[in-house]
């Protein structure tokens, strides 16, 4: 019994980094109709794929993150596979630079999250004009870009005790 | 014992990161095979958000509730500040709006005798299903909004969406409980047009930003700012002399439009089932008409 419980313990602790990723994507979707959001809505996966990747990488498998790409491409009906790409390339890039990041202030985090985001926005950007088959106009793609850079501080706050929640054993 | 381990701990981890190298190539490939199967079979991946959207809309409409409650707290504590402000202007409304509703109704009267004299074939104003936005993927890629009816409420793909201020969009895709709806500010929408007041004919355009912009502009076509743009009707697919917009710029090779519909305030939708009058047999529309009522 008491090995069940432990185990449904480790097994919703683990869970917390992905599900709180996937309400973040739903998130997304929904109407808020908040004046800054009618145009363009923060890029929320890749923020939290970025923090979970350098943080609590044993807890976000490639396999989820392809899952929520392929889940927000299907919501926001972006061309199917792109989010999922992006996504994944964020976290192969962040993976092996992981342990740079561990440990250091959250400037430097910030600043490494800075170089990724222009780099998502661009990719996405030719991602999604060759399956237009037309340039999709650049300007709304960097307003996301600077707002998701803008918000990343106010999210790592929420991430922090989710992260600590999620440790295999309290730290 | 500790030797064997210590051995057991080398072979692992290659092991392991190999696997996990190959999973990701595998996962990254798999996305890349996603997107080209997206553009040679669009008909199957249409298929599979469709029905993926009709599953998950339960959630999305619990939630767009609370989310709508959030916005439109906003828009009254807004109304609150301004409550002098509005009644003045909504006083004046009022006054210029009962000297409208006189002319309306003498036109109206005027239109029904002419009518009679002409023996004009009545347009089908058809049926229509109005639908809560219950998501809005507002992403910077494209313009488009998830609305609580669908197939099974007699939305099909094609027909316009309109709110009560103007044109909203064309429903792009309907599911049995769902259907996505193209705004007409997307990079991928295109709606006959017509200038009130020319009635020159063109197409508008949209390009993700809050503007869309009347293309195709003929080169003697005369179009200013304060012109009103609705639809044309050409195509079949939406009503003639739907309001659009209102044209705010007009520069050498485009005029911009400024839609009536503030999209902040996008809530409810009507979607229209429109039927171009003399396409269906007589009878057909007969009965489809008698239906309605």
């Amino acid at each position: 019994m008491g090995d069940w419980l432990q185990w449904a313990d480790r097994s919703v602790r683990g869970a917390i980094p992905v599900t709180v990723t996937v309400m973040l994507v739903f998130a997304a979707s929904l109407p808020w109709r908040l004046p800054a959001f009618v145009e363009v809505t923060p890029a929320f996966a890749v923020m939290a794929i970025f923090y979970w990747t350098i943080y609590r990488p044993e807890r976000f498998p490639y396999v989820a993150t392809f899952g929520i790409g392929v889940l927000q491409d299907l919501l926001a009906a972006t061309p199917l596979g792109m989010t999922a790409l992006v996504l994944l390339i964020v976290q192969g890039v962040v993976a092996s630079q992981r342990t740079f990041f561990r440990g250091k202030p959250f400037l430097v985090v910030w600043w490494g999250f800075s170089l990724v985001m222009p780099a998502v926005g661009l990719l996405s950007w030719i991602i999604s004009s060759a399956c237009f088959g037309a340039l999709v106009p650049p300007l709304p793609i960097v307003v996301q870009v600077v707002l998701t850079l803008l918000l990343f501080p106010i999210f790592v706050l929420l991430f922090r005790p989710l992260g600590v929640l999620a440790a295999a054993r309290p730290e | 014992m500790r030797v064997g381990r210590g051995r057991n701990l080398v072979l692992a981890v290659p092991g392991r990161v190999f696997a996990q190298r190959f999973g990701y190539a595998m996962l990254a490939c798999a996305a890349i095979t996603l997107m080209i199967l997206s553009q040679a079979e669009p008909r199957v991946v249409e298929t599979i958000r469709v029905g993926v959207v009709d599953t998950v809309a339960p959630i999305f409409a619990f939630f767009s509730q609370p989310a709508a409650t959030i916005a439109s707290g906003f828009d009254e504590l807004d109304g609150i500040m301004s409550v002098h402000e509005r009644n003045e202007q909504l006083a004046h409304d009022n006054a210029q709006l009962r000297k409208w509703q006189a002319v309306a109704e003498q036109l109206g009267y005027e239109n029904e005798m002419f009518r009679r004299m002409l023996k004009v074939v009545p347009d089908q104003r058809a049926r229509f299903v109005t639908a809560r936005v219950i998501a809005d993927s507002g992403g910077p890629f494209i313009h488009m909004v998830l609305v609580n009816a669908g197939q099974s409420h007699g939305v099909r793909k094609g027909q316009a969406v309109v709110n009560h201020d103007g044109l909203v969009g064309r429903v792009l895709e309907a599911g049995d409980h769902t259907a996505r709806i193209l705004l007409l500010t997307d990079l991928n929408s295109r709606i006959p047009v017509v200038l009130e007041e020319s009635r020159d004919r063109t197409i508008l355009r949209g390009d993700n930003s809050p503007h869309p912009y009347l293309a195709f502009l003929a080169t003697d076509a005369r179009a200013k700012p304060g012109d009103r743009v609705v639809t044309s009707g050409e195509g079949g697919m939406f009503p003639p002399a739907l309001d659009v917009g209102i044209v705010s710029a007009v520069d050498k090779d485009r005029a911009t439009v400024q839609p009536f519909v503030v999209w902040e305030r996008l809530d409810y939708v009507t979607v229209l089932d429109y039927v171009v009058p003399g396409v269906l047999p007589e009878t057909r529309r007969a009965e489809r008409a008698g239906s309605l009522r």
